[in-house]
């Protein structure tokens, strides 16, 4: 189905956070701190404020009152301490953009600073064991002994996998646009995933009672996790608009937007493998290291895919933290299998090659019938049929496995394979469906960053009520809405659509409205392992001359329930392999070792894919039938696109050049290197 | 500083601070937030405009610098409730998904197909090269989609694409 909200997106009509025609607003810009570790000791705001324009400056020198528990990323102005370079130390308020701007430049910060360590490694002397690392799985699990076994194993791979810091950069920078109203209600158009979840978290942030806040986001310029959780300008555009008392708007440059909205935390990831003659698995272990502020322990799931991929009877996993003097990391499109899977299917790849087995069937061979770790049974899994069909239609069988032996002119050629996989979920979600004048409206406080959730949602509402998807409109993207959870962890369309499936299974019986809360429904769920699994096949071209790496093919298959739409579908798979493609050959942000935050800060710095670089992509599915997932029979999709790819095409670079590279990305300079 | 342009064919007069950027003058004072702001520094594309027919990065062009200018935006694009086929076929092939850089891309791609000329990709460059889907990758890799829409725009301008 064609997206419902096509015509406005492609007339310039769509009203994004930044965009609503409010009379009178003013414009806030921040203020960001210089250095990494220390104290703010003065602000001095006299020249900002008797700059043009100028109606007031926000700063620790005077606090203004939030909650004594508001997260510590989002309680501007309220400790000296500085925590990160980067981040807000103040803030200006003024009539026009451009005044607001110069006014900022002209505030005036002095600080203690403290020597600070911005740098992640393997040997940091602070690393520790988180208790739980994201969501809430435990750090560390372990299941038999996997250095006797890997002691006696035929076959051993022991390698190191390093994965950069990353950032989401959606499209549409991080804007609010917030103002009170007569009453005393706050008023927020945010760029966030979820209008619920936002709503809360201003609220709780400034100690206002939740229904005291409404936050609209109609659309949403993407987000891919990082507008997930509220960032801070939301709650810097309240508290500035309460203190100049009109509406106050804030977009994020794109360079703020790498200081201040997360990224996705570097890691060092250790793997070892162990297999028998024949290349089953008898050992897996899969460490990895990680990073977080010293405001929030945010723990990476890193190496829990490890828990699901493949059969052991030797498994061992875990996570080490340390607190460095950085932002804190947040949610990037499939956090912990992203990384993670790049390690495990690269090490698959190099048992493949040192067992002297395929690397499809070492991977089928080794498939699992249960959750190797925990034993809980699979409530469907498919990853063989993926691994199959992706073979068929990528010519695998042609293959010849040797590495670096074949040339077109100054071109290497080699192909690649590798695993996907992410979790199957849902969250309580409430729904209303109402009839009106023959057609059905649906409300529901989901959000569509651009996943097509006004269409998805359509459709399930279509179908469960037996009516034309035209005679059916949804209403999303406004707390006022009945609630429902963020659009993330690919469990947006399962719990707003079981929400909506059982309010118009009421609806059909009432005859004029149907109500739904889905909490009761998922805590009775039965305890099963809910995976989504994929495979993925890659062509690169390797220019022997200047290094680069070109993706001449990337063809994914995925088993993932029910298809709710096979448009939106193709679209989100297609958009996180392109994801994954920059993830493999070009994104980075780099560190500032001396002076702390980042070196790349904008997008002539940190390379996402173009139009060249990604136009030869395939995304397919095996039909799959999953009655213990939710009513549609659906998993999540907006994430596994992304999940083994930088593994498929790093795999497909040894094969086209011989050479392992473990540190991502695969830039020219290092597929150079081992020529001189 | 008073300026006077053309904007989707309306004569417009404006009164503008000389640090404002002919995007910032869209979207603050004009009320036309078809042209997005995703970088403020022209690596992007997303406020990509038609300036005199040609299409150009907004957030680079000082708002005075465009004084007597005549400038589209994707919101004169269509000829009334007659989208321009480059709409159209964005819809039908579903190439955007997010939608934030679809303008930017929508008016890149009408500025596109009137330059003639060979590419970076253009085998004999003696020659106007046919918009193949690799002419169009190359021409249109100045506008981002983070959403990763790229399969999806190639084809639907492909379609309009003589």
């Amino acid at each position: 189905m064609k997206r419902i909200e096509g015509r406005v997106k492609v007339t310039g009509l769509a009203t994004y956070a930044a965009e609503y025609p409010v009379e009178n607003v003013t414009y806030a810009y921040v203020v960001q701190s210089q250095i990494a570790k220390g104290r703010v000791k003065h602000v001095d705001d006299g020249q900002a404020l008797e700059s043009p324009g100028v109606l007031a400056v926000l700063s620790c020198e005077h606090p203004p009152d939030l909650a004594e528990d508001a997260d510590p990323e989002l309680a501007l102005f309220q400790r000296r301490e500085v925590a990160y370079r980067g981040q807000i130390v103040a803030a200006v308020v003024a009539d026009t953009y451009e005044n607001a701007r110069a006014a900022a430049a002209a505030v005036r910060v002095d600080y203690d600073p403290d020597d600070h360590d911005v740098s992640l490694s393997a040997d940091h002397p602070g690393l520790y064991r988180p208790e739980v690392v994201n969501p809430n799985f435990p750090s560390d699990t372990q299941k038999g002994d996997v250095e006797a076994a890997l002691a006696d194993a035929a076959t051993t791979v022991d390698v190191v996998y390093e994965t950069p810091v990353l950032h989401n950069n959606p499209m549409e920078p991080h804007a609010a646009l917030a103002y009170w109203d007569a009453e005393g209600r706050l008023m927020v158009y945010d760029t966030a995933q979820g209008t619920s979840p936002s709503r809360a978290t201003i609220a709780k942030t400034l100690g206002l009672p939740p229904e005291r806040v409404r936050v609209v986001s109609r659309h949403v310029g993407g987000g891919f996790g990082s507008k997930g959780t509220t960032r801070p300008q939301a709650v810097l555009a309240a508290l500035a608009a309460r203190q100049v008392g009109r509406p106050v708007k804030i977009a994020l440059t794109r360079q703020q937007m790498f200081d201040l909205t997360g990224y996705r935390t570097p890691t060092i990831q250790r793997v070892r493998l162990g297999a028998d003659g024949e290349g089953r698995l008898v050992a897996v272990e899969h460490m990895a290291c990680e990073q977080s502020s010293t405001l929030v322990e945010f723990a990476e799931q890193t190496a829990t895919p490890t828990r699901v991929m493949y059969a052991t009877p030797n498994l061992r996993t875990g996570h080490r933290l340390v607190r460095l003097d950085v932002a804190t990391p947040s949610w990037m499109r499939a956090p912990g299998e992203a990384p993670g899977m790049y390690a495990l299917e690269s090490a698959m790849d190099e048992l493949a090659y040192a067992a002297g087995l395929d690397p499809v069937e070492l991977r089928v061979l080794n498939d699992a019938d249960a959750e190797p770790d925990g034993g809980l049974p699979f409530s469907s899994r498919n990853l063989v049929a993926c691994l199959r069909e992706g073979a068929r239609r990528f010519g695998w069988e042609r293959r010849d496995p040797v590495p670096g032996i074949r040339r077109e002119g100054e071109w290497l050629v080699g192909t690649g394979v590798a695993s996907s996989t992410y979790p199957t979920r849902r969250m309580a979600c409430r729904a209303v469906a109402t009839m009106r004048d023959g057609d059905v409206l649906v409300r529901v406080a989901a959000a569509d960053i651009g996943t097509g959730a006004r269409t998805a949602l359509t459709q399930i509402a279509a179908g469960t009520l037996g009516m034309a998807p035209e005679r059916v409109h949804v209403e999303l993207g406004d707390s006022d809405l009945p609630k429902a959870p963020v659009a993330g962890g690919s469990m947006g369309t399962a719990s707003w659509g079981s929400a909506v499936v059982r309010a118009c299974e009421e609806l059909k019986r009432d005859g004029k409205e149907g109500r739904a809360d889905t909490a009761g429904e998922i805590e009775a769920d039965a305890k099963l392992a809910r995976h989504a699994f994929g495979a993925q096949f890659a062509e690169v071209r390797v220019s022997s001359v200047t290094g680069e790496v070109r993706v001449a093919r990337l063809l994914g298959v995925f088993a993932a329930g029910r298809i709710v739409d096979a448009t939106l579908a193709r679209s989100q798979f297609l958009g996180g392999m392109t994801m994954g493609l920059g993830m493999a050959l070009m994104e980075e942000t780099v560190t500032d070792e001396e002076f702390g935050g980042f070196l790349h800060r904008d997008l002539a710095q940190y390379h996402v894919p173009a139009c060249a670089d990604a136009t030869n992509l395939e995304a397919y599915w095996v039909e799959e039938q999953d009655g213990e997932l939710n009513p549609m029979g659906s998993k999540g999709i907006g994430e596994i696109g992304i999940v083994g790819t930088a593994a498929a095409i790093g795999n497909a670079v040894h094969h086209a050049t011989g050479h392992r590279f473990r540190e991502l990305p695969i830039t020219p300079a290092k597929v150079l290197l081992p020529r001189f | 500083m008073e300026i006077t342009l053309q904007v989707n064919g309306v004569p417009r007069t404006v009164d503008v601070d000389s640090r404002m950027s002919l995007l910032d003058l869209l979207r603050e004072r004009l009320g036309l937030i078809g042209a997005k702001k995703g970088c403020d520094h022209g690596q992007c594309g997303a406020c990509t405009v038609l300036i005199d027919g040609r299409r150009a990065n907004s957030c680079l062009a000082l708002a005075v610098a465009v004084d007597g200018s005549e400038v589209t935006t994707v919101e004169g694009l269509a000829t009334g409730e007659d989208l321009h086929p480059l709409q159209s076929a964005f819809m039908e092939h579903d190439a955007f998904q997010c939608g934030y850089c679809t303008p930017g891309q929508l008016c890149s791609a009408a500025g596109m197909l009137g330059e003639p000329g060979p590419s970076a990709v253009t085998e004999d460059i003696l020659v106007d090269p046919d918009l193949t889907p690799e002419e169009i990758a190359e021409r249109m890799s100045g506008n981002l989609c983070r959403c990763g829409a790229y399969v999806n725009i190639v084809s639907a301008i492909g379609e309009v694409a003589p």
